[in-house]
């Protein structure tokens, strides 16, 4: 194949006419795709559309039913994924695959670390190699610390270090900012630049439309497994991509809202958890959504999680609708009319072997059992009823949740928490992974609940969330609350000021 | 999909293998088919079917207990050390069922408080409790108990080949299915085992659920204990030994998945007859009791292999059809 001198520079990696279903779910029809060197490539398109789907094909997880896998305009099988990093192919997937009782660093390099002689592992290389890692990606984690009880934000940073550490010819990664918060998104954007400018070939996944736009210089859309549309994307907006996207205009972001506020529906006051966080006090009122903010690691999940039960707290006290609630008790928060949607869908907020409806059924047990039996009927239609209100897009409400595409799983995520009509709703980045369409979607279904006089406590990495849905910003840093902002006053640079510790609003 | 599919692989092969062993024993195996061998067969595997109820919630919660038999050597001991000293079996049996109680506790104590793995914890008190029972009997034997208990345990229904004491654990059974299968709390098990973190993130209390289960465990252990010295009259301290290999191979023959979440208690007590069947045959053939063990053995491996194995085959047949 000769190429006529003004084409450009060849395709490292492509895609034709790639076909891909599983069962009777068509998650790719005949699409194509060709990624450049030194060319950020995006791939936009609503929850379910069939990104994760294409990046397991690239990456040689998926066999394509039909169509090829080109590398360097040759047809290749990538039998499995060592195939396919074997070729240079570095791939970030969308959930963390880290194994819990491994360090970071032995995570990073599993399989091939340093050696020394008699090939002994060298570890004080793989540390060194490992804080390097972390030097570029500008975090502080210790290379030592087991994998195990690290944030998604955190895990999503290892698995960045661990795809940065081979030099690879071509890079994939889905969705790796959905909990990364905007200074590690702007470290994480400075290296991908570093390696465009090395000739290396990105392909990156985000339901952030302006890092798409930021990063990126072409995108291509998927629509329900189909491709739209491959093109550049300097005389696009954001509208011309999510009307690609979606196929229609889409309603604002942020609803109109203005809050009744009532009663203190949560209070919480001097709450400490050592070494964690400390003196945490504040109160949120029927009726008001209250924005959670600080860095990764400022102690919002944290404390979040000690509210609810799952965590012991060691001093303090937390009330909900005036009743104290014991600490370390789940299931005496659940009944006082608290729930919490939670970080790591995966492991905390969904049994992925089990099926949607017992997913979501498994905040109803005591409420839809009757006479101390299970009503099938009653569970069924509970589930039904949230998974169709959320708009899951799933096959059947039997199959099991891990078949879901991401976005997917977390909206079955909040139908079992609404199911159970909650008094205060604390979510710890509800949005995450949710493509804009349903975004708009869940910010609806907020308000909604405020309006109806549930309390709303909302933990956010992206900031202009917080800011179009809060009534009242709170930020922590270090663990502390270290500004409290109404609507009015609250703008990045103060909600940004007050996360970094820098000043005292 | 899969998971259903292999379920019903499990499922059929189990019931499948079952009819096919009792066919062919009553075509070929002298003497399977009368009533007293049918009989025997039952009232054999009753011990083994009674602990397998409340293991099967166990395993499908995540969790393990090896220390079974050793509790029913201890409850057998016990109980023959109270009758010797001149206790009414009345006031004996209730004691050795809350001695079971206790050895499940602390079983389970050491597992949810501690957070040792329960695969070790029942290990230790596997040979603990089986020296207790040593040191409480010695080497005695006491096979004097009441006749009418006797004759409950190992007795027959009216005319028939079917032994009185099946009632009681059909009774159990039904219960344990009822538990396991249609109430919120055997829901929780399944949630448990697949997913313990999630499990505590939906307000199930994870840890008071285990415990419970590791006390039913002991209870029903001792009570297969106090059956085991009436039925076979005889209490010794090496009661039941090795039981918990049967148990456990039959659970897991049954198709409950060893790693938790999966199974159901008709696919366990299948197993359980189906491994009673084997024995029986086996010991009809003149088969040692060594031998036998091995055969256990290699069931017990097969089937936790099993269930992997026909996964991985519902999966490529998930891919090549897809
Ligand atoms: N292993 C699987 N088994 C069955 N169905 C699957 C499987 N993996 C994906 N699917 C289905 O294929 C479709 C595409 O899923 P995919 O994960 O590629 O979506 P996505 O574009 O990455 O969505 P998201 O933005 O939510 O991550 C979905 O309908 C999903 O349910
Ligand atoms: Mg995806």
């Amino acid at each position: 194949m000769t190429h006529p001198p003004d084409t450009g520079p060849a395709p490292v990696l492509a895609l034709k006419g790639v076909s891909k279903s599983f069962g009777a779910v068509r998650a790719l029809r005949d699409v194509s795709l060709e990624l450049l060197p030194g060319e950020v490539h995006a791939l936009a398109g609503e929850n379910g559309a069939g990104k994760s789907t294409l990046i397991k094909t690239l990456a040689g997880v998926h066999r394509p039913d039909a169509g090829q896998v080109l590398l360097d305009g040759e047809p290749v099988v990538f039998h499995g994924p060592g195939d396919a990093r074997d070729a240079g192919i570095a791939v970030i997937y969308q959930e963390p695959t880290l194994f819990p009782d491994l360090s970071i660093a032995e995570n990073i390099f599993m399989g091939r670390q340093p050696r020394r002689a008699l090939g002994r592992i060298d570890h004080k290389a793989t540390r060194a190699a490992t804080a390097a890692l972390m030097r570029r990606l500008g975090v502080g984690l210790d290379p030592d610390r087991p994998a195990r009880g690290l944030s998604i934000a955190d895990q999503q940073i290892v698995e960045i270090a661990k795809a940065l550490s081979f030099d690879a010819r071509v890079l994939i990664m889905d969705e790796p900012t959905a909990a990364l918060t905007g200074s590690e998104v702007a470290r994480l954007f400075g290296v991908v630049r570093t390696l465009r400018e090395q000739g290396t070939a990105v392909l990156f996944i985000s339901h952030r439309l302006e890092e798409i736009f930021r990063i990126c210089q072409k995108v291509t859309t998927l629509r329900d497994g189909t491709r739209i549309a491959s093109e550049t994307l300097d005389k696009m907006t954001e509208d011309d991509l999510v009307r690609r996207m979606v196929g229609r205009e889409l309603a604002e972001l942020y609803p109109e809202r203005r809050a009744q506020t009532g009663d203190v529906a949560l209070g919480v006051r001097r709450l400490t958890r050592e070494g964690v966080f400390t003196d945490v006090s504040f109160e949120v009122r029927r009726g008001e959504i209250v924005g959670l903010a600080g860095l990764v690691g400022a102690g919002r999940t944290e404390v979040a999680r000690a509210v609810f039960g799952i965590d012991r707290w060691d001093a303090g006290e937390v009330e909900v609708a005036g009743r104290r609630l014991p600490k370390g008790a789940p299931s005496a928060a659940m009944a006082a009319g608290l729930a919490l949607v939670p970080e790591d869908r995966r492991a905390q907020g969904l049994v992925m072997d089990l099926s949607i409806e017992r997913n979501i059924g498994l905040t109803g047990l005591r409420t839809t059992a009757r006479a101390g039996l299970m009503d099938r009927g009653a569970e069924r239609s509970r589930s039904l009823d949230w998974a169709v209100r959320l708009q899951v897009k799933y096959a059947r409400i039997a199959d099991a949740v891990s078949t879901l595409s991401g976005g997917n799983q977390q909206k079955v995520v909040l139908a079992k928490w609404l199911a159970t009509g909650p008094k205060v709703l604390i979510v710890d980045e509800p949005t995450r992974g949710i493509d804009v369409g349903t975004k708009a979607e869940v910010h609806r279904l907020l308000a909604e609940l405020a309006a109806d006089g549930v309390a709303v406590l909302m933990i956010s990495s992206d900031l202009p969330e917080i800011l179009g849905m809060a009534d009242r910003v709170l930020v922590m840093h270090e663990g502390r609350i270290s500004a409290e902002i109404p609507r009015a006053d609250a703008t990045e640079e103060s909600v940004l000021a007050a996360a970094t510790g820098r000043a005292a609003a | 999909m899969p998971e259903s599919l292999t379920r019903a692989i499990r499922w059929d092969t189990v019931v499948g293998t079952l009819l096919i062993v009792l066919l062919l024993s009553f075509g070929f195996v002298d003497g399977f088919g009368n009533a007293l061998n049918l009989s025997f067969l039952i009232g054999n595997t009753l011990p083994i079917a009674l602990i397998a109820l409340p293991m099967t919630l166990l395993v499908v919660s995540g969790e393990i207990d090896l220390s079974v038999a050793s509790t029913a050597g201890l409850s057998g001991a016990v109980m023959g050390r109270l009758w010797n000293a001149g206790l009414p079996i009345e006031t004996i049996i209730p004691l050795c069922l809350l001695l079971g109680v206790v050895c499940g506790l602390l079983n389970g104590l050491l597992v949810t408080r501690l957070g040792l793995p329960s695969l070790a914890v029942t290990i230790g008190t596997l040979a603990a409790y089986r020296g207790v029972a040593q040191i409480v009997l010695g080497s005695d034997a006491v096979t004097d108990f009441p006749p009418r208990y006797l004759d409950f345990a190992a007795g027959r229904l009216g005319g028939t080949f079917v032994p009185r004491a099946l009632v009681p654990f059909l009774v159990l059974l039904a219960i344990a299915v009822v538990v396991l299968h249609a109430t919120p709390f055997g829901r929780s098990l399944f949630a448990i085992g697949a997913g313990e973190e999630a499990a505590w993130f939906a307000g199930i209390r994870v840890r008071r659920t285990k415990l419970l289960l590791f006390v039913a465990t002991g209870l029903m252990s001792a009570l297969t204990g106090v059956f085991w010295a009436l039925h076979y009259a005889s209490a010794r301290y090496d009661n039941a030994t090795g039981l918990e290999l049967s148990v456990v191979a039959a659970v897991l023959l049954g198709g409950i998945d060893f790693d938790g979440g999966r199974g159901t208690l008709g696919g366990a007590i299948a197993g359980v007859f189906l491994l009673g069947a084997l024995q029986n045959v086996m010991s009809l053939e003149d088969v040692s009791a060594q031998s036998q063990i091995v055969v256990t053995g290699v069931l017990l491996v097969l089937s936790v292999l099993g269930p992997r194995v026909a996964r991985q085959i519902a999966v490529l047949r998930a891919q090549s059809s897809g």
